[in-house]
């Protein structure tokens, strides 16, 4: 799988969506799947499938897709 | 500032300067034009503000200037500055036995500013990295349910700092001696967060373990608690008093209470190596007398107005508590906090605030 196939996967999984839903325009808090507890499901998903551990400052960052894959790619995540 | 971008960018530059490191005076010109802002807005978006605050100045010359509302009404009416469409969440207190709780209705942009607040200010005693979180509480508590509890806001907010959440009691709020014990032997010889409310840290946690034979050491945790010693009062149990256990029981040395409230979250206070509560950037507090309302001295007791920069959606940017306190000082802690700081006393005994003139005072008090 490709490092935005791993992303895709991982905002699935952790929210329980489609991959279809998962674009980067997929923002925090705009559909009932990502509110604050999936937002702490997600952050461990993410950390578990790229090997990284995120801080607090990630975390709140983090607000939509595109944005998760801006915050992976300060830790050497290529896409 | 005119519009709610610009309430925005004033907000999101005080989310870059330092928390707690800009002395008193500075800190007031940075936040007099958002708290004239802030009246303006919800004069504007909510009639019963409106109404309650006429009397009172367009612009504050000092913090004591800011209108405020008692607490209680909250709890008495639901105070809503967002159309119903915009409504994210309802916050409902957890409130004091007996007493209605309030309602605190949220839309998406006051609620991610509490989130940030949070972590802005808790980064200062926690640092940025998530430690293993062992929650002293029931996962009940955070069960999805139409009703948010400030006690399950309280601990999502705080589940922001930590990773691998363990909730250390069961249903029946006993520990849930396995689920400890296995956190334990992962993690004790690393630092770990342990959070939980005050109470509920003494009466289901520490107590539990006074009477059980095994204890488990983590040397290298912090023990960050709130909610209040109320309930603890009648068993003599203070600030020291907690400490001192915790230590003894535990070996935890790092331990960190901060104060804070439904109708205001995000913007806490907390407490310093010093023990003494410290206003952050965000917020700041004014201590008033019960039977005045004028701003008492230094070291002086009286009731706690607390005021803060994050609330749109509800006029809560203002409001008198019926928590007793006494102003410590300004700048000048020893821990090198800048700004107020201040100790909790207790909290008004089952106090009503009666009439229109005790539940606001306009700057004619001050």
């Amino acid at each position: 799988m490709t490092n935005q196939e791993i992303l895709t996967d991982a905002f699935c999984t952790a929210l329980g969506i489609d991959a279809g839903q998962v674009t980067d325009e997929l923002t925090y808090n705009t559909i009932p799947q990502w509110d604050s507890t999936a937002h702490m499901l997600l952050i461990a998903e993410l950390e578990n499938r790229f090997n990284v551990m995120l801080d607090t400052d990630d975390i709140i960052d983090m607000s939509s897709v595109a944005k998760a894959r801006e915050i992976l790619a300060n830790y050497d995540i290529q896409f | 500032m005119t519009d709610y971008q610009n309430f925005q960018s004033h907000y999101e530059r005080l989310l870059q300067m330092p928390v707690f490191g800009i002395n008193q005076q500075e800190k007031w010109a940075k936040l007099s034009p958002i708290f004239e802002w802030l009246h303006q807005h919800h004069r504007a978006h909510c009639a019963a503000y409106a109404n309650i605050t006429s009397s009172a100045p367009a612009h504050f010359s000092s913090l004591e200037n800011v209108p405020f509302l008692a607490v209680k009404l909250f709890k008495l009416m639901s105070l809503s500055s967002t159309p119903t469409q915009n409504v994210f969440r309802t916050l409902h207190s957890s409130g004091t036995t007996g007493q209605t709780p309030a309602t605190i209705t949220l839309d998406k942009e006051t609620s991610a500013r509490q989130s940030k607040t949070l972590v802005k200010v808790l980064q200062e005693s926690l640092g940025r990295q998530r430690l293993p979180m062992l929650i002293i509480d029931s996962p009940v508590t955070v069960k999805p349910g139409s009703s948010f509890t400030a006690r399950a806001a309280g601990i999502q907010g705080l589940s922001f700092f930590g990773r691998d959440h363990t909730y250390a009691l069961d249903e029946q709020m006993q520990p849930n001696w396995q689920v400890i014990e296995a956190f334990h032997d992962k993690y004790h010889d690393q630092p770990v967060l342990l959070f939980g409310f005050t109470f509920m840290v003494w009466q289901y946690f520490v107590k539990a373990f006074q009477q059980s034979s095994g204890k488990p050491a983590f040397e290298r945790g912090i023990l960050l608690h709130s909610g209040g010693w109320k309930k603890l009062e009648s068993e003599k149990v203070d600030n020291d008093t907690f400490k001192n256990t915790v230590a003894e029981l535990f070996g935890i040395h790092q331990v960190i209470n901060f104060y804070g409230m439904a109708e205001q979250v995000g913007s806490i206070f907390t407490e310093c190596e010093a023990g003494h509560l410290h206003c952050p950037l965000f917020s700041d507090i004014i201590v008033r007398d019960p039977y005045t309302m004028k701003p008492c001295g230094s070291n002086q007791q009286g009731l706690l107005q607390c005021v803060s920069v994050l609330p749109t959606s509800y006029p809560g940017h203002s409001i008198l508590t019926e928590d007793l306190g006494r102003l410590l000082g300004e700048d000048d802690c020893r821990c090198g906090r800048k700004g107020r700081y201040f100790a909790i006393d207790g909290r008004l005994p089952q106090t009503e605030v009666r009439g229109c003139s005790d539940t606001f005072m306009a700057g004619d008090a001050v």
